[in-house]
């Protein structure tokens, strides 16, 4: 049998992806004196006591509870203000519209390290600080340019005829766009929505300085486990596992459309 | 498509503009309003002028960065970009395993930043990690906490582990638009891989390539939680890249001036290739028509 090259090339970069992620994996089920004493590739002495400390304990899966808050509302502002704008800019020609597209993805380019304390600043003083919504506006910063030039992508994709037969037929502009646009740009609006949730979820330096302890997010509780007595390396392995569950999770669902989405809808 | 005139499109857009309005100009404006002004506490602030630019600017510890920095996405985009390319051609095109490598391949982008630290951080150490003690297995005097060498030789292979994917997914979307007529064009001229590679696949790709680059230079100008877990910046400064430093700066030591003055450049490093790249990319779009 022969096999062929791509396959391996193929598995061989595979192999280098999924190492370290096997390895946390397989920390995750150790005791720590298995961890630190001895060298094992699977573990041989089997326990879920680092996954009962997290799921027992609120201080540690709260902060999974407050990424989640922040991010889904992260994600519903985005969409619900980037869509009427993703129209405009694919249907209209308007003024200073070129220079504005731009200015919106210079705000995707912005180093979140040059807003950490302008925002820390700007939500103290409206009394935002540790909530959720802070975290869920400051993340719209990167995330609403995004959603809008991957929606203005795909609406470029449905001809103009459509809306155009829609207004003769004498829908409105509202009726028009929820019962008419939407459910074609569908596809669209959930690679989208995939961005806005994946960006948020990974983000760490701007949810992190505006939180401290109601809304603080699960990345960030992740340094707990470095206390007097050493690292907890088990539990620490254990909950960077538990935040790839949700990420795995919905990958599954926009897989044909991931790469779509990367290029901003334009391939 | 050939656009409609109308500036009433603008109702469309405010809701938007407020929104970053809100979350962009007005922290921007504190920045420039730090970078110009010096205090002593209270908030009373006195006007300084350009001094605080002046003194970034002359500071070796921003040359440094800076250096360090440019190095860094130069050796990424040098690394990732042929990588992907690669990757993507040897990609299967359709049915299942296409989506199994896909989702595959998705997986490090989806795990937050400081978790894709934090792997590395274990995978590399020499005590418990699998890469550190195959390496100390194999002799190699491995030590990223102590090495600069090896702390930048675990950055990078860190970074190429998160993100070569982004490349090559991209890189495969636009291996996909190109119409099966083109290859068997090609193999009725007996075309070579490579000349196949060179005229047909390459220009189709151009596109995607310029968003793959221009996504990768400006996140990794940007990075900060991976090298910052898993190194701290160290050995010494070997690893402190712009935004490591300018935390440090700003959050740490609360030089506000500097800091500000310091991010105001930085952005407008990141604004001018941005433009360029954009410039591009417009103009291709516009050919393309």
């Amino acid at each position: 049998m022969r096999i062929k090259s791509s396959a391996i090339v193929m598995a061989l970069y595979l192999l280098f992806l999924l190492i370290p992620i096997y390895w946390l994996v397989n920390m995750s089920f150790k005791t720590n004196a298995e961890i630190t004493g001895a060298f094992t590739l699977f573990p041989a002495d089997f326990t879920l006591r680092n996954y009962t400390v997290i799921l027992t304990d609120p201080s540690w899966y709260m902060g999974y509870v407050n990424s989640i808050i922040y991010v889904v509302m992260n994600t519903a502002i985005s969409i619900s203000v980037a869509l009427p704008a993703a129209y405009a800019f694919s249907r209209y020609s308007f003024m200073g519209d070129k220079h504005l597209f731009f200015w919106l993805l210079t705000n995707r380019m912005a180093p979140p390290a040059v807003f950490a304390l302008p925002f820390f600043q700007l939500y103290s003083s409206v009394g935002l600080f540790d909530t959720h919504i802070a975290v869920a506006l400051a993340h719209c910063l990167f995330n609403v340019p995004l959603a809008v030039w991957i929606l203005e992508g795909f609406m470029r994709g449905v001809p103009k005829e459509i809306d155009e037969t829609a207004y003769i037929d004498g829908y409105s502009f509202p009726r028009f766009f929820v019962k008419i646009f939407m459910p074609l740009i569908a596809s669209g609006i959930g690679v989208a929505a995939f961005f806005c949730f994946m960006f948020s979820w990974v983000e760490l330096l701007l949810s992190r300085t505006l939180t401290s302890v109601n809304a603080k997010p699960i990345a960030a509780t992740m340094t707990r486990t470095v206390s007097a007595s050493g690292m907890d390396w088990g539990v620490l392995a254990a909950a960077g596992v538990l935040t790839i569950v949700p990420g795995a999770l919905v990958i599954w669902f926009v897989r044909n459309y991931i790469a779509k989405g990367f290029a901003l809808g334009r391939v | 498509m050939e656009k409609t005139q109308n500036n009433r499109a603008w109702l469309l857009v405010i809701p938007v503009l407020v929104l970053v309005a809100f979350s962009a100009v007005i922290p921007l404006m504190t920045v420039v309003n730090y970078a110009f002004n010096d205090t002593f506490g209270n908030n009373d602030f006195f006007w300084a002028g350009l001094e605080w630019f002046d003194e970034m600017i002359h500071s070796e510890r921003l040359h440094g960065a800076l250096g360090r920095q440019a190095m860094f996405s130069a050796i990424i985009l040098a690394i990732e970009v042929p990588l992907g390319i690669f990757v993507a051609l040897n990609m299967p095109k359709k049915g299942f395993w296409a989506s199994f490598c896909l989702v595959l391949m998705a997986l490090p982008l989806l795990i937050p930043f400081n978790v894709v630290g934090t792997i590395w951080q274990i995978f590399g150490r020499v005590d418990i990690g699998l890469l550190g003690r195959t390496l100390a297995g194999l002799g190699v005097d491995y030590n990223y906490t102590n090495d600069p060498i090896d702390a930048w030789a675990t950055v990078i292979v860190m970074d190429v582990w998160h993100w070569t994917s982004l490349v090559a997914l991209l890189c495969y979307a636009g291996l996909q638009s190109i119409p099966q007529a083109y290859y068997q064009a090609a193999k009725i001229d007996q075309a070579s891989r490579w000349a196949v590679f060179r005229y047909i696949e390459l220009p189709k790709m151009q596109g995607v390539l310029l968003i793959a680059v221009l996504l990768r230079f400006m996140d990794s100008f940007m990075i900060y939680t991976e090298p910052f877990v898993v190194t701290g910046g160290g050995p010494g400064n070997s690893t402190t890249f712009l935004s490591i430093d300018l935390v440090k700066m700003a959050v740490g030591q609360f030089d506000l001036g500097p800091a500000a003055a310091f991010s105001l450049m930085y952005f407008l490093v990141i604004l001018l290739v941005s433009w360029v790249f954009y410039t591009v990319m417009t103009n291709m779009d516009k050919e393309a028509k």
